[in-house]
């Protein structure tokens, strides 16, 4: 319920601006934004995401350990099933 | 000791550090109980078999933080008479699909010809009601303040994209009433607390302050990994031993003092205080849930669907309750393991991993089997 899974920014989406395209794992995705400030991302930058929204930004080594928590715990496939099952933001072909 | 698990984790050979620190600072005659207030530690506890590193007069008490859990019977019905409505589809979390109510779970009332979808975002349920101009969306929302400023933004996009067939059944609850009423039920005592990380992320470590201020009681701050948590057991000890109680964060690397502002306002934007709400095991507590404001009626799935309401008692062999606040432990219940099991859950301890039950059924009943 409260998976919290590090994904990394890759691009910022065009018309957009409530989303960002992150990488979790090599599923990319589109997450909502609005619980950060304005302006407080940018490229390359690691966020901590929570029910399709991120949630907070961290750095690349909380990231990792994020991560490899997730991994531990037995987790990991269900934060891949979620980032994949984010259907709001799927225009990429990815889908499913 | 059997740590199971740590070598995938950060600096594992402090763990045995941090162990014997944790011995150093007790009181060899002195019986230690502190609360594990969050459902992800209470998993991580058991996953990793952190008991068996901890002196036998530290005892972990398992708390409230786990929002199915908490959730009362009376309010998966409501949810579920929702679903039940003409022309209606019910959108939940995974973890609300095996959750028991009256009547059985969201899953078999969708094998029983209700629209009942899973969704991992309230995003997902909003893209829902867009996507089904004829049907009404109703999102069931239960979560912390991890999970409520994600419901308050997709209710505020709703409104700034005029989505009049979507609506929120808003079960959000606020983690502080209930480590209060904890702390004021009588016949509890707890020495100190691990606060919760992920939502501290949000609201911040302030909020935990009266914890040390009025009762005299450490709290933590931790994250999950093994360490984090241990780590965090040994900042309370050392408190405790010095007769001190303050609030201290051990997550900083994720939890800022002043928790996130921007989640703050869209909480404050969407939301107001529910005079009570019930919780299961707990009962009712005074400002400790959310509802939308009135401006956000027309999203607002209780002022739009007359929903039972009604209040419905556990079943009365399920200890659910005592368990939920620290009096027994799952294995005294008389149900657990024997009619109440995962694959069959008779509360709702039982059906999310963060569950004081599931977490024991499936990690503590091993070790037992094994050490056997």
């Amino acid at each position: 319920m409260c998976l919290a899974i590090p994904g990394q920014v890759v691009a910022f989406v065009a018309e957009q601006p409530a989303l960002v395209r992150v990488d979790v794992g090599g599923v990319r995705r589109n997450v909502n934004i609005g619980l950060l400030e304005e302006g407080e991302l940018a490229l390359g930058d690691w966020v901590l995401i929570h029910v399709g929204f991120a949630l907070s930004k961290i750095g690349e080594a909380e990231a990792r350990d994020q991560l490899r928590m997730l991994r531990a715990m037995g987790e990991d496939e269900l934060a891949m099933e979620e980032v994949r099952g984010y259907s709001f933001a799927a225009d990429d072909g990815e889908r499913r | 000791m059997s740590l199971k698990y740590v070598d995938e984790f950060r600096d594992p050979s402090l763990i045995a550090t941090v162990a014997n620190e944790i011995k150093r600072s007790i009181d060899p005659e002195r019986h230690y109980r502190i609360m594990e207030v969050c459902g992800g530690h209470t998993h991580a506890i058991y996953r990793h078999g952190l008991r068996d590193i901890l002196p036998e007069n530290v005892e972990l008490v398992h708390g409230p933080g786990c929002p199915v859990c908490v959730l009362p019977t009376g309010r998966v019905d409501d949810g579920l008479a929702i679903a039940s409505q003409p022309n209606v589809v019910l959108a939940c979390f995974g973890d609300m699909m095996r959750v028991p109510g009256t009547k059985g779970t969201p899953l078999e009332l969708r094998a029983r010809g209700a629209d009942i979808r899973m969704v991992y975002s309230p995003l997902d349920a909003l893209k829902l009601a867009q996507e089904n101009p004829d049907t009404h969306v109703c999102f069931f929302a239960i979560g912390f303040e991890t999970t409520a400023p994600s419901t308050a933004l997709t209710v505020l996009r709703a409104r700034e994209l005029g989505i009049g067939n979507f609506s929120v059944f808003s079960n959000h609850v606020t983690i502080v009433p209930a480590m209060r009423a904890i702390l004021d039920s009588p016949g509890m005592r707890l020495d100190g607390f691990i606060g919760p990380g992920h939502v501290s992320s949000i609201i911040g470590c302030r909020p935990f302050e009266f914890v040390a201020q009025r009762y005299g009681k450490p709290v933590v701050v931790a994250g999950f990994e093994p360490l984090d948590v241990l780590e965090s057991i040994l900042m309370v000890l050392r408190q405790l031993r010095a007769r001190e109680a303050t609030v201290e964060n051990q997550y900083r690397r994720i939890v800022p003092w002043q928790g996130n502002a921007a989640a703050l306002r869209a909480l404050a934007a969407a939301f107001e205080l529910r005079p009570y709400f019930e919780w299961r095991g707990l009962g009712f507590i005074s400002q400790s849930a959310l509802k939308l404001k009135s401006a956000f009626a027309e999203w607002d799935a209780e002022a739009r669907f007359a929903v039972p309401g009604v209040r419905v008692t556990d079943p009365r062999a399920a200890q659910c309750g005592e368990i939920l606040k620290g009096v027994l432990k799952p294995p005294q219940c008389k149900l657990f393991g024997k009619e109440c099991n995962p694959e069959h859950p008779v509360g709702a301890l039982m059906v999310s991993s963060e569950g004081a039950c599931a977490a024991h059924y499936r990690y503590a009943r091993l070790d037992e089997a094994v050490h056997a």
